[in-house]
């Protein structure tokens, strides 16, 4: 995918730079984005650790047995493909809880761990099977039960009910949850493997 | 408010300590199991940081060129068609691309035009409801070195755009 999407966003908007005349912005920002990446990953550093970290001493417990026992029919259904594999279905159930309880920090080291344990399954390991295509999609939907950043970032610019968009986000969410979800099914329906 | 505020800064700390507590009564070795794990988050970092630096650097070009404010003025004109609010469309187009990008273009929406008026909850419905696609799927599938990833793009900027209509006039019903 980024082999494709990659060049055309960098030959779209450097051409784009070159012919408007906007090189300096263009080159400030390259260097600016270098240093957000390395940014992004110390702070990744610190808080995959952590989660990874805890997520192997929950592993050892009877914790995510129980979990994944509440969480199974929903993992069945999004899931049909990984029946049986008790490990990556609790680590589908820990990265579903953080998701739904607004912690991203701790879902994105969970869920790369889920990833790394479907890869093994997997028999081409240059293409995401359908079980990790659903999984991606479905943390691309963003499923939260409060919305906290932006709650947060309301009740910074003074908004006299930060909360009022908890309801309407919940719509919102749901809809693109369904879409993205329907939508995954029907590709999977239609297409082989490795054709897409 | 502060009760909400209350329940999700309560979230972290009780999932650690409960599962913290858990290894404890089922006499397992905390903090050996802990440094197992952690160790493995090294690992992951690494792999993703590459990815990391060349989408960075594609996607601060976008913004920096200014191809993305001509893009909308030439769509513009089909989005009064479809009553979609021009002034949400550049939060539309960075929100799948960039995090703290999208984060500040709300941010302004919000400033601009009142936090509490339809277009800054609009802004904030969308922020909520919507997460950074490409940098999600291009993590995901650079810690495992997946190269072929079907039809996930797709499928993903199908639910963004569902999600963005949806908020939009779920915001124009309930105002």
């Amino acid at each position: 995918m980024l082999n494709i999407i990659w060049p055309i966003f960098i030959i779209l908007s450097f051409s784009y730079a070159i012919f408007s005349g906007n090189l300096e912005n263009l080159n400030n920002s390259i260097f600016e984005s270098t240093k957000d990446a390395i940014n992004l990953c110390i702070s990744l550093l610190g808080t995959i650790c952590l989660w990874n970290g805890i997520m192997q001493v929950a592993s050892k417990t009877t914790i995510l047995q129980k979990l994944t026992r509440i969480l199974k029919p929903v993992i069945r259904f999004l899931f049909p493909e990984i029946q049986g594999n008790s490990i990556v279905y609790q680590e589908i159930a820990m990265n579903m809880v953080a998701n739904i309880l607004g912690l991203g920090n701790a879902a994105t080291p969970l869920g790369l761990k889920a990833m790394k344990s479907m890869q093994k399954e997997n028999s081409q390991k240059d293409t995401l099977t359908n079980s990790m295509a659903t999984f991606i999609i479905l943390n691309t939907a963003s499923i939260q039960l409060i919305p906290t950043t932006v709650i947060a970032i309301r009740s910074s610019l003074g908004s006299e009910e930060p909360t009022s968009i908890v309801f309407p986000v919940w719509i919102a969410t749901v809809c693109a949850a369904v879409a993205g979800i329907a939508s995954t099914k029907l590709f999977i329906k239609f297409s082989k493997k490795g054709k897409l | 408010m502060s009760f909400v505020n209350f329940i999700s800064s309560l979230a972290m700390p009780i999932i650690i300590l409960w599962i913290v507590l858990y290894g404890l009564i089922e006499k397992t070795k905390v903090f050996d199991n802990f440094l197992e794990g952690a160790k493995e988050g090294l690992e992951i970092v690494l792999s993703i940081f590459p990815t990391l630096v060349g989408l960075f650097v594609a996607i601060g070009a976008l913004r920096a060129s200014g191809i993305i404010n001509m893009i909308i003025n030439i769509i513009t004109p089909f989005l009064n068609i479809i009553q979609f609010p021009s002034e949400i469309m550049p939060l539309a187009m960075l929100r799948p691309i960039s995090g703290s990008a999208s984060i500040a273009v709300a941010t302004d929406i919000m400033k601009n035009y009142g936090v509490d008026s339809t277009l800054g909850i609009i802004a904030s419905v969308i922020m909520g409801s919507t997460e950074t696609t490409l940098y999600t799927i291009a993590i995901y599938t650079a810690c495992v070195k997946i190269k072929k990833t079907r039809f996930v793009l797709a499928s993903s900027l199908i639910a963004d755009i569902v999600g963005i209509l949806v908020s939009v006039i779920v915001c124009r019903i309930l105002s």
